[in-house]
């Protein structure tokens, strides 16, 4: 068994003129939160389309636990997927729901009886088994949306900007459910996503933009490489101020705090050492992975 | 196989679900025909009556007869144009591309085209029982107005539904293969609902029609089915009235009300006209198939 359960090679896919991915290759560990990082249309959902076999690749190979793409039978057993919006049956009851979903996997009634509780238990849904989808609340949904998508026990859990529209407490509850599921079952996520604090999750974040990956590596491997940390500052003395008036240094004061923006650790450590006469009280904020977006690729999130 | 059987069945019942739990689109396929025969009793039923009354002429018919023919013809024009316009009203296909449910099935390891065959047959399965529920009404209000049907008539007529809701609901879902919008799916419906019955000949009698009309109406499979389902509802009346009317009157009667069927002035028979409805479904079929079968292959 191969220690990657995901292999891109060399994937092209153009729409018309414009080419939604341009060569792009990664592997996905067994087990692995894997993040793919970029904004809208920057080849994400594509690579996930054709992966699920609703798309066809122009060039390049894809392989799901060591079955190429083509083979979609064999391939979307393995799979489940979360889409951006739920598209269940609004109509029908989550029982129905997911019955109707479930036995499309060649699960045995007894099976799906199994899985159901299973899933009863861990995510209290006795309470909304029989409600019309169309009448649960957005975060209910989102947990029916991944129940569907893990009723057959699939190997890989693909999520495709699960927390898109989702107050800050829903996101919770989705994240939780997530993290439960990996430390239990062993599952493998493929997480698409622009919200860059859920990539900190990640084991290992791809940053794609126009289709081509701008850079990939661990959070902590990112962030040491393109962000930058930040040194506050509350109480500190008037030579402080005089010497940074003097400086090249990149910093701004607000409500009398210092902030200093810093390459490195290193050097906030050095630049502390320097002045531990001048500073009473001090803060060091590591950068974020919006500052790796940002100096990645050039675009600033709030502006997109 | 067994498996691919038990999808299908699951896919079905749940497009099936789908469609009987807004109560609102059942009703509707339901009251539209019902309205439409009321319609055709309160003004349409003199005039028929008249018409018979004038071929008869010095002969005397009786009022059970009478009832019983234009109640027959009522009826068998309601279900020609319900088995139809039923099946082509209910698009779950479209409804699932508009909510885009219809990925959901992409990514499960279920044959493309046997979600297809899903739709088709939960759409034949609402229409069939749309169909059914009007023909136990409609000979209802025959047992009360005057009833002639004989067991060889009801099979006709049942065999005919169950023929011509597939053929149409085959049909809807050709169409409804093209499309991704509501209002095109409600636009076919309707323009349907109001042009249907005049084509296919439920509306008015093909023998009252042009030379034009007449000769484009027998090229099309729906005419032969409104044949058919005149057939079944009339025979016996007819047969019945052979007992006070001179053969050459019941047969005038025949040919006026579309009792009897010609193809270049040819007489087409019952099973000719099974034959053709037979032929057009498995035409529409193997169309069916090959664009499930080119749609799947030709995927962006």
């Amino acid at each position: 068994m191969s220690e990657n359960i995901i292999e891109i090679k060399n994937l092209h896919k153009s729409f018309n003129y414009v080419k939604a991915v341009n060569g792009i290759s990664f592997k996905v560990k067994r087990g692995e939160l894997f993040a793919f990082l970029g904004v809208n249309g920057a080849g994400k959902s594509t690579t996930i389309n054709i992966l699920t076999g609703i798309l066809k690749k122009d060039s390049g190979e894809c392989f799901i636990d060591g079955h190429n793409v083509n083979e979609t039978m064999k391939i979307l057993t393995n799979i489940g997927i979360v889409f951006q919006s739920s598209i269940l049956d609004s109509k029908l009851n989550v029982y129905e729901n997911l019955k109707y979903r479930a036995m499309l996997y060649s699960l045995s009634k007894s099976e799906f009886n199994e899985r159901l509780n299973f899933f009863i238990n861990r995510f209290e849904l006795k309470d909304i088994l029989k409600k019309p989808v169309g009448k649960l609340s957005g975060g209910q949904k989102r947990k029916i949306d991944i129940v569907r998508a893990l009723i057959h026990h699939p190997k890989i859990l693909i999520l495709d900007e699960p927390t898109t529209g989702l107050d800050p407490k829903t996101r919770k509850i989705v994240w939780g459910l997530i993290e439960e599921l990996r430390a239990t079952n062993g599952l493998t996520v493929l997480l698409t996503t622009h919200y860059m604090e859920e990539a900190t999750r990640a084991n290992y974040v791809v940053i794609i933009d126009n289709g081509n990956i701008v850079t990939e590596g661990t959070p902590a491997y990112l962030k040491e490489k393109y962000a930058n940390d930040y040194l506050k500052i509350y109480k500190y003395s008037k030579d402080l101020q005089a010497f940074l008036l003097k400086s090249d240094l990149n910093y701004k004061i607000n409500n009398g705090i210092i902030e200093i923006k810093l390459s490195s650790t290193n050097e906030a450590k050095e630049f502390i050492l320097n002045h531990s006469n001048d500073i009473e009280d001090l803060e060091i904020i590591k950068g974020t992975m919006d500052d790796v977006f940002l100096n990645a690729t050039g675009k600033d999130l709030e502006k997109i | 196989m067994k498996q691919r059987l038990l999808q299908l069945y699951y896919l079905t019942l749940r497009d099936i679900k789908i469609y009987f739990k807004d109560k609102m689109v059942f009703l509707v396929s339901l009251i539209t025909p019902m309205i439409l025969l009321v319609l055709f009793i309160t003004f349409l039923k003199t005039t028929y009556e008249d018409t018979i009354l004038n071929i008869v002429g010095e002969f005397s018919i009786s009022n059970k007869l009478l009832n019983a023919f234009s109640g027959g013809w009522l009826l068998s024009s309601v279900l020609a144009t319900s088995c139809v316009t039923v099946s082509f009203c209910s698009g779950i296909m479209t409804l699932d591309k508009i909510s885009k449910a219809d990925i959901d099935f992409k990514v499960t390891p279920v044959n493309k085209s046997l979600i297809t065959f899903a739709y088709v047959f939960s759409n034949y399965i609402a229409t069939l029982i749309v169909c059914f529920i009007l023909l136990i009404i409609g000979l209802i209000y025959l047992s009360i107005i005057g009833f002639y049907l004989n067991f060889i008539d009801i099979l006709l007529i049942i065999a005919n539904i169950l023929l011509t809701s597939l053929f149409a609901t085959l049909i809807a879902n050709i169409i409804w293969s093209f499309t991704k919008s509501q209002g095109v799916v409600s636009g076919i419906c309707t323009l349907l609902s109001a042009l249907y019955g005049f084509i296919c000949g439920a509306y008015m009698p093909i023998d009252s029609m042009g030379e034009f009309f007449k000769i484009f109406t027998s090229f099309l499979p729906g005419t032969y089915s409104t044949i058919l389902f005149r057939k079944g509802f009339l025979n016996s009346v007819l047969n019945a009235m052979e007992k006070d009317l001179p053969n050459e009157i019941v047969n005038a009667i025949a040919n006026s009300f579309d009792v009897n069927m010609s193809f270049f002035n040819q007489n087409i028979n019952i099973l000719t006209m099974f034959l053709v409805s037979i032929i057009s479904i498995i035409i529409a079929s193997i169309i069916l198939i090959l664009i499930s079968y080119f749609k799947d292959k030709s995927k962006t």
